[in-house]
């Protein structure tokens, strides 16, 4: 592994917390996702890539934000490793990249209706910006 | 008995009866909720990165003010109270974190927050502090044979090491408070899934799917009626559409105790 992909594997797992060698690659973590259609990479590969420090592909996916951080994942795993909180640290390092924001303030006048509520907003700020 | 309360942002505005009716059946039950002097939004998600600090500050001051009243801290919404949760366990178990977070507070010359106050879920002030049992002895007009599924979502269960409310994937305590309101729980296998929440601001089709598949299984299980905690749940559920009403709980405890008088 280069230094650099072993600099960024282990800020992902400091940020996050996570031990990936914990993992003992039974699947119940993508089997439970609620996004799992949507995404490219799946929670279970979120952790064996993290392993691997192949985290360049997951720091350009789409599928960093199609996660719910609904905790299905990290709730159902057997061995308690929380891959939602991977994901989450994954998706933090790539939008404080330059260029990084998903979602900017002038997107939310098309996202608005009567109904919205502001939790949405807030919500959607904390995890699609920097 | 007096506690501290935080409404947050969305039931200032667009909930605002899961805002009203929380007081007022808190009062009811002989409970006064006080809203703290000042307060910020809790910042809407919890990011389980422990390097961002500045961004859960707000939640700490909340919690900080709680502590120096020496009052239990009471929360409403599901997003509020994950979000303030999880920040009182990071600096309970996590000094690093903790550390850093009082580091601005001594720029301030502010004491530092050691973690200690006790927070509750409106539900949690229901069941463990009043009694769902009192709860029921307020019921004045019992909400006879209305079939409601209770719809937990992710933010009331999980991590449930840290919410620590009910069972992740078997919770009772909204069944046990519609029991109390003299309802009829309907049990259905999605109360506990994602609505899709805020993906709906980037990928509107992903949460209405998501949301689909929780009305659709509510109805197929028999209910007649949605109840939930939260205004995000709430609003991905209606915006597809859901044939049934989605209620919030304070809406319906305050048609139980008789409480109508809106005042704003």
């Amino acid at each position: 592994m280069s230094h650099q992909k072993n600099n960024l594997r282990e800020e992902i797992l400091r940020i996050s917390g996570v031990n990936v060698k914990k993992c003992m690659k039974c699947g119940k973590c993508s089997a439970s996702c609620p996004s799992y259609d949507e995404m490219e990479f799946h929670p279970h590969q979120f952790v064996s890539m993290i392993d691997e420090g192949n985290i360049e592909p997951l720091l350009n996916s789409e599928s960093l934000y199609h996660c719910l951080s609904c905790f299905a994942c990290a709730e159902r795993c057997p061995r308690g490793v929380e891959p939602a909180k991977l994901i989450d640290a994954v998706r933090v390092t790539a939008t404080r990249r330059q260029g990084g924001d998903r979602i900017k303030p002038e997107d939310i006048p098309c996202i608005l209706d009567e109904n919205t509520p502001g939790q949405l907003l807030m919500t959607a700020f904390r995890k699609y910006k920097k | 008995m007096k506690m501290q309360y935080f409404p947050g942002c969305t039931l200032k505005n667009k909930a605002k009866q899961l805002d009203i009716y929380a007081r007022q059946c808190a009062e009811v039950l002989g409970v006064t909720l006080e809203e703290p002097k000042e307060w910020q939004c809790c910042g809407g998600a919890f990011t389980s990165s422990s390097d961002e600090i500045a961004t859960k500050l707000s939640s700490v001051r909340l919690l900080k003010t709680a502590a120096e009243q020496g009052e239990a801290l009471v929360t409403v919404c599901s997003a509020c109270h994950n979000v303030v949760k999880q920040t009182n366990y990071a600096m309970q178990h996590d000094s690093v974190f903790a550390d850093r977070v009082n580091r601005y507070f001594a720029q301030e010359n502010a004491a530092p927050y050691a973690g200690d106050a006790q927070v509750y879920h409106y539900l949690e002030l229901l069941r463990d502090v009043i009694g769902f049992d009192k709860v029921a002895q307020a019921v004045k007009a019992p909400l006879k044979g209305k079939k409601i599924a209770a719809y937990y979502g992710c933010l009331l269960l999980r991590p449930s090491k840290v919410i620590a409310m009910d069972d992740p994937e078997n919770p009772r305590i909204i069944e046990e408070l519609i029991r109390a309101m003299g309802a009829e729980p309907v049990i259905w296998a999605r109360r506990n899934e994602c609505c899709g929440g805020y993906v709906t601001a980037v990928s509107p089709e992903q949460a209405e799917k998501n949301s689909r598949k929780l009305c659709d299984n509510a109805i197929a299980c028999g209910a007649e009626m949605i109840v939930t905690a939260c205004p995000l749940c709430k609003y991905n559920l209606e915006r597809q559409g859901c044939p049934i009403p989605v209620v919030y709980l304070t809406e319906l405890l305050a048609e139980a105790f008789g409480v109508t008088e809106v005042q704003a």
